[in-house]
């Protein structure tokens, strides 16, 4: 008897959570990158229910690669990591331009990441933020640091912290006078390269205070003081700024590192047109402002300038000159095979004592 | 009648299997078939075209990168070392609960053990990082009183490491040691005194012996909690602190070979097992009566 009302409950139950579910979008994303108030005023203008799972680039992959692409309706990238990804796994589906709003974008972006995620002629991203990786510097205790070299400068011993990832690696090679995206095209170079710039992390590993690990882990390490010198995005650096006016965001002399996010389009997304609906709202420059204004990041969108608060600008201005941005090294596609190169070295850069 | 005792049979029946289907559920599809998954991949290496083929490769590059072994046997190691702590500190703790203090009291210390965790591990381990860092409160606090002039670096070393390892599995030594010494019977201890032994006799011939089992399924929980822990190390750890989780994940979410990840996560399963095997073996006891 009781058994029965049981099961009754559930169908009954099943039923109506089936009849009163919405179309949802599901989408897998950096922090920041999905605010509240655009959610909620998307819900609002489509009756589409949003998901939003946080992210990051390597949890991204993992995660389609696990479910050969299926999960989420709208993932978020970055550019270099999706060529090569593709090519491999077939994660993500092919996007439809037609049906992305594109002139709502800044066209040399919306044609360089076309471009950079082009698989068999077809494109897979549609760009979104962009930002730098640099250094963030306490300009009270280290005033004259400005290149990733500080960042084994016996000066700022103990004070040192970068996160031990690829960007350091790169940042690291810059810094020694080479061009590790050049070298892209040569395998046994860029690992030579890569051999230099590990004897160079690991004769200076003693100056470091500590790597970080993520966005808050970065935030924590120069905000309590432990260290003064650490590599770090711009979007922090300046966020930190407003609570702590004497840390900032420097771009390093021999190039700051530029990234762009994209979305892409898992290859089992089961709500496509919702994602193509959230790429185009949320590309509105009073949205896309959304975005800059909480976390700093540059939007890809256009005409967004009336939206942003003043600060946004005084940002960018105090942290970077014309040079500085003619400086900016844009990630290339990273090819097939690389990472392993970048992953062997960065355990023994750990390991080391 | 008779058709009434048919119907119970089958109500049985149907109980029982309603009550197995889910174990066996959760046991094939939440346990034996990822494991044989992961195993299976294990063995799979790519060729230089890319196909995937039947190899032991991912195994024996464990032993031949002196990084990877080197990893795991300092892993081990301190693994080992932080359950001998969690032991040391555990057992007078737990003692003081059963033996000396009253019961009320000891339920509400029980309480109190128990708060961190409930609070959850990267939460506690961002409270050590508070605490323990050049700006942080212990540092702050030595400094004002005059103590110390520099602050000492604690925080990002292997003593904050280890200092996170032992708060988060402490409690689990503490609970079956709690439990065994619940049903020693104080009067072994008072015969014990009256025949003239001395405390520490006491404590050697008598409690560490009849706790044993209590303290053995203890060090088994911890050294398994501590072996496979990813946090602390991370968060807490500091730039030489390589655990071999650490190179689980890495080969997981940072190079995607999962074929060389799920070898590691085999060898992690086979070696820590070995080595409470022989830790087992060393002590003299049993896992069936550990485990009751």
């Amino acid at each position: 008897m009781s058994l029965k009302t049981l099961i009754l409950g559930a169908v009954v139950l099943s039923f109506s959570t089936t009849a009163m579910s919405k179309e949802t979008l599901k989408i897998i994303t950096w922090k920041g990158y999905a605010p509240k108030p655009v959610v909620t005023a998307f819900e609002k203008e489509t009756g589409i229910k949003v998901k939003v799972t946080y992210s990051n680039n390597e949890e991204m992959i993992a995660k389609l690669r696990a479910t050969r692409g299926a999960g989420f309706d709208l993932a978020q990238p970055s550019q270099d990591r999706i060529a090569f990804v593709q090519k491999k796994y077939r994660i993500y589906q092919p996007i439809d331009y037609s049906k992305v709003e594109t002139n709502r974008l800044i066209d040399s972006m919306v044609a360089a990441v076309k471009k950079n995620t082009e698989v068999k002629s077809k494109s897979y991203g549609v760009p979104h933020v962009y930002g730098t990786t640099g250094l963030i510097i306490n300009k009270k205790q280290a005033p004259e640091a400005n290149d990733w070299s500080d960042l084994w400068n016996p000066k700022y011993a103990g004070k040192i912290s970068y996160r031990l990832k690829r960007p350091i690696l790169i940042g690291a090679a810059f810094a020694m006078g080479e061009d590790p995206f050049a070298l892209y095209s040569d395998k046994k170079a860029y690992k030579a390269l890569i051999d230099r710039v590990e004897k160079k992390l690991i004769a200076s590993k003693g100056l470091v205070k500590n790597y970080w690990t993520s966005g808050d882990t970065q935030v924590e390490i120069i905000k309590s003081g432990d260290a003064n010198v650490i590599s770090g995005w711009d979007a922090k650096g300046w966020a930190i700024h407003k609570i702590n006016s004497d840390i900032d965001f420097v771009a390093p002399k021999s190039g700051a590192l530029g990234w762009i996010d994209t979305f892409a389009i898992p290859a089992k997304a089961k709500n496509v047109s919702a994602a193509y609906k959230w790429i185009n709202f949320i590309s509105r420059p009073e949205y896309a402002a959304v975005i800059t204004n909480s976390e700093k990041y540059g939007t890809a969108s256009k005409e967004v300038a009336q939206y942003l608060e003043a600060s946004i600008k005084a940002d960018f201005e105090r942290s970077f000159s014309k040079a500085d941005i003619d400086n900016i090294k844009w990630h290339p596609p990273v090819p097939a095979g690389f990472d392993a190169i970048e992953s062997k070295a960065l355990d023994r850069i750990k390991a080391a004592n | 009648m008779n058709n009434k005792k048919q119907n119970k049979k089958i109500n049985f029946n149907f109980t029982f299997y309603l009550l197995i289907v889910p174990v066996l559920i959760w046991l094939i599809f939440m346990i034996v078939i990822p494991h044989a998954e992961l195993l299976i991949s294990s063995f799979l290496v790519e060729d230089d075209s890319g196909e995937l083929v039947f190899s032991f490769a991912n195994y024996i590059e464990f032993f031949n990168q002196k990084i990877y072994w080197l990893t795991f046997v300092k892993t081990a190691a301190y693994s080992i070392g932080v359950t001998l702590l969690a032991f040391i500190i555990a057992f007078p703790i737990a003692f003081y609960l059963t033996k000396v203090t009253s019961k009320r009291n000891a339920s509400f210390l029980m309480l109190l053990l128990l708060i961190p965790l409930w609070v959850g591990e990267l939460v506690t381990v961002y409270g050590w990082m508070v605490l323990l860092g050049d700006h942080g409160v212990i540092n702050h606090f030595l400094m004002s009183a005059g103590i110390i002039n520099e602050p000492i670096n604690m925080l990002y070393t292997n003593f904050s490491m280890v200092v996170g390892l032992l708060y988060m599995s402490m409690l689990f030594m503490v609970i079956p040691v709690m439990s065994t010494l619940q049903s020693l019977d104080d009067s072994l201890i008072e015969a014990a005194c009256d025949l003239g032994a001395s405390k520490w006799d006491i404590f050697i011939k008598i409690i560490i012996p009849y706790s044993m089992p209590g303290i053995t399924s203890g060090a088994i929980i911890v050294f398994m909690l501590v072996i496979g822990d990813y946090l602390a190390p991370n968060l807490l750890g500091g730039k030489n602190s390589l655990w071999f989780t650490e190179q689980i994940y890495n080969n997981f979410l940072q190079t995607f070979n999962w074929n060389e990840g799920a070898a590691f996560g085999f060898l992690l399963l086979m070696l820590s097992s070995a080595i409470i095997w022989l830790a087992l073996k060393l002590s003299g006891q049993k896992l069936e009566k550990v485990g009751s």
